[in-house]
């Protein structure tokens, strides 16, 4: 069984040089000019809240919600971590966009062929052993790659080292059930623009609470519909049955001119 | 102008002008891909061609399983009248829908990949496979009438041996459509606005859609009448307007039950855009016409009923409206309000939609029940307009 990666970004440690925009840009071949914001050509971001540095991504969520709503399955949630996506499957719904709780996903609006662009975590360079390229460019060691289970604890242990420094919370340890990305800082998060209430719970239960009723709706919603049925159209044909027999009975005894018509 | 415009006919020229402006829209929408021609974005990815096509497109044809529920499941063959109206209704607005999703769609042409890529925790998979089977269910329920047209009496007579399976199957896969378009919004807790976001939305979704279904039925005959000079099934539409009452209290009271439950009663009174919307929608399509269509003498008058009508298909639209767009722009930190084109396809494809009704109710027998004896609405409006029509199909053809 192979470990699940991770990256831990510690937001004390960035000085928020680009080098993993620059680094994934390369390793993604994306135009090299660099972006503010999560774009169709950076799936990585810094974004500055009063110099403190946050580098926006996709989180690769343990249970991830674009996994769970894709009609035609186009992303996949690998072993390693990844949660990759297979543009030749995609019809373009955008559900994933909607559904994203981290607002990752970004479309290629202006193109006539459209698909989803987002970091892969690097998916080729991780089944050849290597890091992703931005933890590999990171002078100050603000990502760190490695498997989740370590960097989770080191998270853990660099906040009750320096708990006057911290925060005393890791961003992606419960957030949606668990993410590959891990975040310490000295800041609040919902100061950093984080999502600070999502629920601990995966959300693809939500709408699996309601698609695994299926079965239960269409065999009782069947069986119901069949058994209305059965009892109003034994109803009908009793109905028409006397209304055959009371003619027959008038007519026999001659008063058809009264009831017959 | 006035005599110009009753002359030249008014509906010919908004249906030649959505048409044209359609087509237009089209072309750039094809031609230019989707950021060209919509104000779709990462943070807004889908307007109102989800949001009016889709949602309610699919919710205004729930009359037809309500119908044909009502008279082959629950026997009361007396409704058969409307039934094919009603089944033609469905019809359409489910190929509408088909229609409205390949413009929504990134790669429209990949559509089909649902069939052989499954992904069974999707609700949007599900929703894929709704589409394709009751669309394939309403054809076959639909069939008989242009086969009798044809007078292939055999194969009728087919349809006639599978029709309770097929009425059952179309009654469940519409269950289980118009509920997971509602599931689709489960899957966003935290971006929809708590006045609508609830574990009920998709039995909210059914029960709403089976009122403003009931509503369409009203309306759609108002609007026959009209067309084709016939007169309207009063007393049907009465019942038809008390199985509305009874949907439009029951969901009144869900509704209520529901904010109670999770303590959000207080939300109806904090002064912000969404409550001000949520009302419109609570008070223009539940309770103005629930007080009105309780009462007897309402239901008695043609005008009365449309109007009540009406009223219940502007609410049932302004909740799908306010779910898809009101309820998601505050988590979005943007506004969405629809381009030029993709309101002008919006409008095509309605057009198309009336017109395609007419041309059918007109070729085959939809209409096998004549009440004249009934009130009947001024002869000249229905001529009117039938004459419009037709010229606006000699432009276009």
């Amino acid at each position: 069984m192979l470990k699940k990666k991770a990256l831990l970004i510690d937001l004390t440690l960035c000085v928020g040089c680009n080098s993993c925009q620059i680094a994934c840009k390369e390793a993604n071949k994306l135009p090299a000019e660099e972006e503010k914001v999560l774009s169709p050509t950076a799936y990585t971001a810094l974004q500055e809240y009063d110099g403190v540095y946050v580098r926006r991504m996709c989180q690769h969520c343990d249970d991830p919600t674009c996994v769970s709503v894709c009609p035609v399955g186009a992303f996949t949630k690998t072993q390693e971590g990844p949660v990759v996506y297979d543009a030749d499957k995609c019809i373009g719904c955008r559900y994933c966009i909607q559904a994203c709780p981290f607002q990752v996903p970004r479309y290629e609006w202006s193109s006539t062929y459209p698909r989803i662009r987002k970091c892969v975590f690097c998916h080729d360079r991780l089944k050849q052993g290597l890091p992703t390229a931005c933890s590999e460019a990171c002078p100050t060691g603000a990502t760190k790659f490695g498997d989740r289970d370590d960097l989770l604890k080191e998270a853990l242990e660099r906040i009750a080292a320096e708990p006057g420094k911290y925060i005393p919370k890791v961003y992606g340890q419960k957030e949606v059930g668990g993410t590959s990305i891990l975040y310490v800082s000295s800041v609040p998060f919902e100061n950093l623009g984080f999502q600070t209430k999502l629920q601990t719970t995966p959300l693809p239960a939500l709408t699996w609470n309601a698609l695994s009723k299926i079965p239960g709706v269409v065999s009782v919603g069947g069986v119901l519909l069949f058994g209305i049925y059965w009892i109003t159209n034994r109803r009908q044909e009793v109905r028409e049955y006397e209304a055959k027999l009371r003619e027959t009975k008038t007519s026999s005894n001659g008063h058809s001119s009264t009831l017959g018509q | 102008m006035k005599k110009f415009l009753s002359t030249f006919g008014f509906w010919k020229i908004v249906a030649v002008v959505f048409i044209t402006a359609g087509m237009y829209s089209a072309y750039v929408r094809f031609a230019y891909g989707l950021g060209a021609s919509t104000h779709l974005s990462d943070q807004f990815p889908w307007g109102i061609w989800i949001g009016f096509d889709i949602l309610c497109g699919v919710g205004l044809a729930a009359g037809g399983f309500t119908v044909a529920a009502i008279v082959h499941i629950f026997n009361l063959k007396r409704f058969e009248p409307i039934i094919r109206p009603t089944i033609l209704t469905a019809f359409l607005g489910y190929i509408l829908v088909i229609v409205g999703l390949m413009f929504d769609l990134g790669r429209p042409l990949q559509v089909w990949h649902a069939i052989i890529m499954w992904n069974p925790r999707s609700v949007m998979f599900e929703v894929a496979w709704c589409v394709m089977l009751y669309t394939t269910v309403l054809a076959l329920e639909f069939s008989p009438v242009v086969l009798e047209k044809f007078k292939m009496t055999k194969t009728i007579k087919v349809l006639k041996r599978i029709s309770i399976p097929l009425i059952i199957t179309g009654v469940l896969l519409s269950t289980l459509h118009q509920s997971s378009l509602g599931s689709m919004y489960l899957i966003v807790p935290e971006k929809l606005y708590p006045l609508w976001y609830s574990a009920y939305l998709p039995i909210f979704f059914y029960v709403s859609a089976i009122a403003a279904g009931c509503a369409m039925v009203i309306f759609e005959s108002f609007l026959s009448s009209r067309a084709f000079n016939r007169g309207i099934e009063m007393h049907l539409l009465n019942e038809i307007a008390r199985v509305c009452v009874v949907m439009l209290a029951v969901y009144a009271m869900m509704k209520f039950v529901d904010l109670k439950d999770r303590d959000a009663l207080s939300l109806l009174f904090v002064p912000r855009f969404e409550t001000y919307m949520y009302w419109l929608e609570i008070i223009v399509g539940v309770i103005i016409p629930l007080v009105l269509l309780s009462q007897e003498k309402i239901r008695q008058n043609p005008n009365g009923l449309f109007i009540n009508a009406v009223l219940v298909v502007l609410g049932f639209i302004i909740n799908r409206m306010n779910i898809t767009i009101t309820g998601l722009e505050a988590w979005a930190g943007t506004s969405y309000f629809p381009s030029l084109i993709e309101f002008s396809i919006t409008m095509a494809i309605i057009t198309v939609g009336f017109i395609a009704f007419y041309y059918i109710a007109k070729f085959f027998p939809v209409f096998t029940f004549e009440e004249h004896h009934e009130s009947k609405v001024p002869a000249h409006a229905g001529v009117v307009w039938q004459q419009d029509i037709e010229k606006v199909s000699k432009v276009i053809v």
